[in-house]
């Protein structure tokens, strides 16, 4: 995630002081990715170093003010044109662990892709109910740069649910393929049994 | 009937360990197995499932379209099986509002009249059906379409008009299948919250998806394989709201 350059967007819209740069920068990703003042600091002074943003001054209450240099500006506007990079994907834990549990004895996939969607559907909803308390309230800025990170959440998970679906399903195939061809003429009692109950 | 105002109401929809079979002999279909789920006033609960795990079967047994094969349908406690054909009917028409997967617009009656028509139906004069049409229209957000005739409307505007026929009145119990399958991401979304609202004013609603992000608006979503219902998520507020309702000693899904 790029502390730096969300610093550097906050700044270029007036100078700064730390604590200030925190706040905003929750307010508008709802403490998604939350900040503590030390990494503010840490990330100003990377920022001074490399020529990007500048001390701006002390207001009466001590509070050291940043301001965006011209540098500042050019790497912000270099950063909102260029796309984020999709290579390299970021190691998913739940795509390494299903990974890891087909194959293992005694573990059932499906299972696994089960709880994950309830807990992932969880979250959905979750989210769900954030955006829309978020949807009622005002029409402020940051009420919508949070919106945007919200929804974000919201198509990421909703991804992760689609896939755990088609997971699903892809097991389903896979074992109906692999399972021993069925006995001629079976008994008639025997259908429309359950094969396996859940809950 | 206990008039004690600490009874909790009772559910508006229950089904009661119900199994459909369609076709018989080596064409036996089961679509349902034995389901049992309660929905209560207030809640929003979202069905999802692969295609041909029964979600639409389980929707038109709870709208009384069609009926189980074994186990029992309750709409406000009343077992839509012991009904005569006219108090089915009638139930339909006031308590249970359903939105199609195909709309189901009359062609020859304007998005109004249509919307209007149960109304009529249930005696309620011309007048006050047209301004509860309008007033469902305007709620959807759609209220230029009042004199429109299905024909003329998009696929996304018919299902808005489909969905408020389903809203109009003092509907106890709202069931649709797929109601955002034709809208955009928005409308879609405006579409939830108005049922959403709905939900939050009392009344309660089922529908059948196959998007997460839209079942997830519902209080609960439940998870259909094979004709069982397999799996439940509940959101958080929701599950106080069952466990006020538990004193109903009504048992909840998958009992």
């Amino acid at each position: 995630m790029s502390i730096r350059h969300g610093l550097l967007a906050l700044l270029d819209q007036g100078p700064r002081y730390g604590y200030q740069l925190r706040s905003e920068f929750e307010a508008r990703t709802g403490a998604t990715w939350p900040l503590n003042v030390g990494q503010v600091y840490t990330t100003l002074g990377r920022l001074e170093r490399d020529g990007l943003v500048e001390p701006a001054g002390e207001d009466d209450e001590g509070h050291l003010f940043y301001a965006v240099t011209e540098a500042g500006r050019t790497e912000l506007r270099q950063w909102f044109d260029t796309p984020v990079p999709r290579t390299n994907p970021p190691r998913d834990e739940l795509a390494i662990k299903l990974a890891m549990a087909v194959g293992v004895p005694g573990v059932d996939v499906q299972a696994v892709v089960q709880s994950q969607r309830r807990h992932s559907m969880k979250a959905l909803q979750d989210y769900t109910r954030l955006k829309a308390q978020a949807l009622n309230a005002g029409e402020q800025q940051s009420d919508l740069a949070w919106l945007l990170v919200l929804e974000q959440l919201i198509f990421q998970t909703e991804a992760e649910i689609r896939w755990l679906d088609h997971c699903e399903s892809r097991l389903a195939q896979q074992a109906a393929r692999s399972a021993p061809a069925p006995a001629p003429a079976p008994p008639a009692s025997t259908t429309g049994r359950p094969r396996r109950s859940r809950i | 009937m206990s008039t004690t105002h600490t009874e909790p109401r009772p559910p508006v929809l229950h089904l009661d360990q119900v199994s459909r079979v369609h076709g018989h002999g080596a064409a036996e279909v089961h679509a349902l197995r034995g389901v049992e789920l309660v929905v209560h006033p207030g809640e929003l609960v979202a069905v999802m499932g692969p295609s041909g795990s029964g979600k639409s079967t389980l929707l038109t047994l709870a709208g009384g379209l069609d009926s189980p094969t074994s186990g029992r349908v309750l709409v406000e406690g009343a077992v839509l099986g012991e009904l005569s054909r006219k108090q089915q009917a009638q139930v339909r028409r006031r308590s249970v509002g359903y939105v199609f997967q195909d709309y189901n617009l009359i062609p020859a009656l304007t998005a109004a009249e249509n919307i209007a028509l149960p109304r009529e139906l249930d005696g309620v004069s011309g007048r006050t059906a047209r301004r509860e049409a309008l007033a469902a229209l305007e709620e959807l957000g759609i209220p230029e379409l009042a004199d429109r005739f299905p024909d003329d409307m998009s696929g996304g505007q018919q299902q808005r008009v489909a969905i408020a026929r389903a809203l109009i009145g003092d509907r106890r119990l709202v069931l649709a299948d797929e109601p955002t399958g034709a809208l955009d991401s928005t409308t879609g979304e405006a579409v939830l919250a108005v049922l959403r609202a709905r939900c939050d004013a009392g009344a309660a609603a089922m529908m059948v998806t196959h998007e997460a992000r839209h079942a997830a608006w519902a209080d609960r979503v439940v998870f259909l394989r094979d004709g069982r219902l397999v799996d439940q998520s509940v959101s958080r507020d929701a599950a106080s709201l069952l466990v006020a309702a538990a004193t109903n000693s009504v048992k909840g899904p998958g009992e």
